[in-house]
């Protein structure tokens, strides 16, 4: 379209010499930005798990590291889900509820003679209903996602009681116990699907089209739309997604449990999910994080429960250390932003 | 009013963007009772101006502002109002929830105690508002009043501050001919009140009837002002205009002998409301300039053509075939791009790397089986653009934030070349764009005109549309309103294009 001698000059310029300093400065800027967005959290948590082992000398044992990563399984999973739907700027208040929904119907259905391993696909297919319930209604009815999924974060908490008859149901003959206590290979199969959730994140919004498309929605929904995305379906897809997760999340609750209750499973987990991701770097108004960042983020939320009962700290006083934790971590958030086009 | 002395001297004003020199060396004189239209072209400076006298500028150092003859430091809103100068804008600065006297004394709220006094807020209010004559009381809401009455409470809102000199920038734009009206009488009255009146305005029409004076910004300098009879449409297109053509504008393909068939045409495009009853032919390899001013509704009938906005009315054909546009992708499905205006808003996505955004349009035609991005094609088709259109940029995974504008313009540009487009909608493609990076623009679009491509070009900058377009259509108030350089129709000049936007002809008649 130019002419080719004058455009190979122009690259010439920025390959070899005409790299003024200003530029350079920026580049600096640049990289030292996408360090630490890279890095994110990963030296708290290696700091955190120092300070522990220092502190109780039983933190880094094989055995009690694989406590808790078991601890942060669910979590995990669920923050996985979260990271999709903050990524495009929105939020999912829903997931504890729908995880105590889907953990019910995975014990319900385990009841029924010879065909309890219907439970799985009965409570993943209740978390992607519920799911695209929210999504239907962000993406095509328009409202908020924070006020749809707080209105289904208590909708779904009844509906969960209901279906349990507002009791405590249980399966001691459980047939897929194994997830919730069975190992692999030596570590929990709690821990594998949690691994498993996270590579299939990655690769969602890393190596497909519609990964691309959720960064884009949650950039600039805007130009997404100006661009031909059909922001709708990838609004759908994430609220889907998430549910997905949560019901996910439920089977392993459930099969970790032998049980399942309406009223309290699943309590206040969204925000140790939105937690985590928070934590992970995921920026809150959408299109900046990643999925490693979540896991980081997940992972130091279980180390600070874990270590902090270790180390004899209160019950009292971890709550308040691990909200302490939060804060500084999205202050943490802002500097990184800072000097960055997005405002 | 002639003998008094100046209520407002503002002398060698020149302000500096990064980049960008908005103003240099300008100066303004307004007398008390007086109406001083302050024109110019759109980007001739004169909203800069207006905004270093209400403080939301800083003029560089050297200038100076005296009021009533006192050397002044306007250094924010506050010092602006506290020196009595009101300015009311385009978009109307009002808060919809609270009443008209709320509105009126936002900020300076009478009290009694620590608590606030409506009564005696309502009394102060409802007394200027007496004064101007108007039908709404104090205590009504401002979201029940309409636009023009919206207007008035701003003039009231001034008044009560006890403002000496008033701003107003376009303030009939959305007003019925009987609101102007109304206005006008008002503006008269306050001038005989003995305030100065600074009218920003591009209609010929209303500085006829109401300036005394004018004064013509052109490119941020100042170039003249006229009094009484001197004021002519003639003299003032002249003096807004009066530059030469720079020679860099490239068109090499002539239109006139090897334009092909028409291709593409817009009928009856209208949504209702700022854009009624377009329609227009574009031919195989023109550039089809689409000209008029700041509002004249451009930008809103490209977005209508793209699927963008909702329709009233209005089809597309492209190539005799009808086309069905609800939303962009529909428009890019067949063909059709838009390059907006707003790149940094509506354009490219700033934490995303140039690869991203160059290949974002494209992204599910590369695709592998299940959506699985095909990164090899990426890569290819970001380094080609990065080649073909001389993107300055060290990497192609740097984001697009950290480009100058020049580099985002043509990252966006490039992204909508990947969808092999058949029409090419540019809406001010050369906006915030180096000297550079504006002549490689030219040279692109001239080389998709000869390769057949259908260009519309919507542009403010008038040596932009009449260096590089076979044909211009004016737009004014929502419509197409004439054309240039078309066959049976006059040449394409700045004077001819900028006589159909501002309507002179209908003001002289």
């Amino acid at each position: 379209m130019t002419s080719p001698n004058e455009t190979s000059a122009g690259m010439q310029t920025t390959g070899a010499k005409g790299v003024d300093s200003a530029s350079q400065s920026l580049q600096r800027r640049l990289a030292w930005r996408s360090t630490l967005q890279a890095i994110g959290m990963l030296p708290v948590l290696i700091i955190l798990g120092v300070v522990f082992e220092l502190m109780s000398g039983r933190f880094l044992s094989f055995q009690n590291l694989s406590i808790v990563m078991q601890q942060a399984s669910i979590n995990t999973v669920l923050a996985a889900g979260m990271t999709f739907v903050i990524l495009t700027g929105g939020i999912d208040l829903s997931v504890g509820s729908i995880l105590a929904a889907s953990a019910m119907v995975a014990i319900l259905a385990s009841l029924i003679p010879e065909w309890g391993m219907l439970g799985i696909p009965a409570a993943l297919l209740m978390g992607l209903g519920l799911g695209l319930v929210n999504g239907v209604l962000i993406a095509f009815a328009k409202l908020p996602p924070f006020i749809v999924t707080l209105g289904s974060l208590t909708a779904v908490r009844g509906l969960a009681r209901l279906i349990g008859d507002d009791t405590t149901k249980f399966n001691p003959q459980l047939p897929f116990a194994f997830i919730g206590n069975g190992t692999l290979f030596g570590l929990p199969w709690l821990v594998w699907i949690a691994f498993a959730v996270v590579i299939l994140s990655w690769f969602i919004l890393r190596r497909t089209v519609l990964g691309v498309h959720i960064y884009a929605v949650g950039g600039n929904p805007d130009a997404a739309r100006l661009t031909g995305i059909k922001v709708w379906a990838v609004l759908l897809f994430v609220y889907a997604f998430s549910g997905l997760a949560a019901g996910l999340g439920g089977v392993m609750s459930a099969a970790r449990l032998f049980a399942a209750n309406g009223l309290q499973l699943g309590q206040s987990y969204e925000l140790d999910a939105i937690a985590a991701v928070i934590l992970g770097g995921t920026s809150f108004v959408g299109g900046i994080g990643s999925i490693w960042g979540t896991l980081i983020g997940a992972l130091i939320i279980a180390i600070l429960s874990n270590g902090l009962i270790l180390v004899g700290v209160s019950d009292i006083w971890q709550f308040i250390i691990k909200g302490l934790v939060i804060i500084g971590a999205v202050a943490l958030d802002r500097y990184r932003l800072k000097g960055s086009a997005r405002t | 009013m002639t003998g008094s002395a100046p209520i407002l001297e503002m002398k060698d004003i020149s302000k500096t963007f990064p980049g960008v020199k908005a103003l240099t060396n300008v100066s303004l004189t307004v007398y008390p009772g007086e109406i001083h239209a302050l024109m110019g072209e759109n980007g001739a400076g004169k909203s800069t101006l207006m905004k270093i006298l209400s403080g939301a500028y800083q003029a560089d150092p050297g200038g100076e502002i005296r009021i009533s003859g006192q050397h002044v430091t306007i250094d924010g809103p506050l010092a602006a109002r506290h020196h009595g100068i009101s300015i009311i804008y385009q978009e109307l600065s009002l808060a919809p929830n609270l009443t008209v006297a709320e509105n009126m004394l936002l900020g300076r709220e009478h009290k009694s105690g620590p608590m606030v006094d409506r009564r005696s807020m309502e009394k102060a209010s409802q007394a200027i508002l007496e004064r101007l004559g108007v039908h709404f009381r104090a205590t009504t809401k401002v979201s029940e009043l309409s636009m023009a009455e919206r207007q008035l409470v701003e003039i009231a809102r001034a008044l009560i501050a006890d403002s000496r000199i008033l701003v107003m920038d376009e303030p009939t734009t959305s007003l019925s001919s009987r609101e102007t009206e109304a206005l006008f009488k008002l503006i008269r009255q306050l001038r005989a009140e003995g305030l100065a009146i600074i009218y920003i305005s591009h209609r010929m029409a209303e500085i006829y009837e109401l300036a005394e004076r004018v004064s013509v910004l052109r490119d941020g300098s100042y170039v003249g002002t006229l009094v009484g009879d001197e004021i002519s449409a003639e003299r003032l297109v002249q003096m807004m205009v009066g530059r030469d053509l720079s020679s860099f504008y490239k068109k090499e393909h002539d239109a006139h002998q090897s334009r092909g068939s028409v291709m593409f045409a817009v009928r009856n495009m209208g949504d209702g409301v700022r854009v009624h009853d377009c329609s227009f032919e574009l031919h195989e390899g023109e550039v089809l300039g689409i000209a008029g001013l700041v509002g004249a509704g451009r930008t809103e009938l490209a977005r209508l053509i793209y699927g963008a906005d909702l329709r009233k009315s209005g089809e597309v054909f492209l190539l005799g075939k009808r086309l069905s546009i609800q939303k962009p992708e529909d428009a890019i499905d067949a063909g059709v791009v838009y390059l907006t205006e707003d790149r940094k808003h509506l354009g490219l996505f700033l934490d995303l790397t140039v690869r991203e955004n160059v290949n974002v349009s494209v992204l599910g035609r590369d695709a592998r089986m299940g959506g699985v991005l095909n990164m090899k094609a990426a890569k290819r088709r970001a380094a080609e653009a990065i080649r073909a259109l001389g993107i300055r940029v060290a990497a192609d995974v740097v984001p697009v934030g950290s480009l100058s504008g020049g580099n985002q313009q043509k990252v966006l540009l490039s992204r909508l070349l990947e969808t092999k487009p058949k029409v090419l909608i540019l809406d001010e493609p050369t906006r915030g764009v180096d000297i550079g990076a504006k002549s490689e623009i030219y040279r692109l679009i001239d080389s998709l005109a000869r390769n057949g491509v259908g260009v519309i070009v919507i542009s403010s900058e008038l040596p932009e549309v009449v260096g590089i377009c076979d044909r211009v259509l004016v737009m004014r108030e929502g419509r197409l309103e004439g054309e240039v350089g078309g066959a049976g129709h006059p040449p394409v000049t700045q004077e001819n294009i900028i006589t159909i936007a501002t309507g002179v002809r209908e003001a002289a008649e």
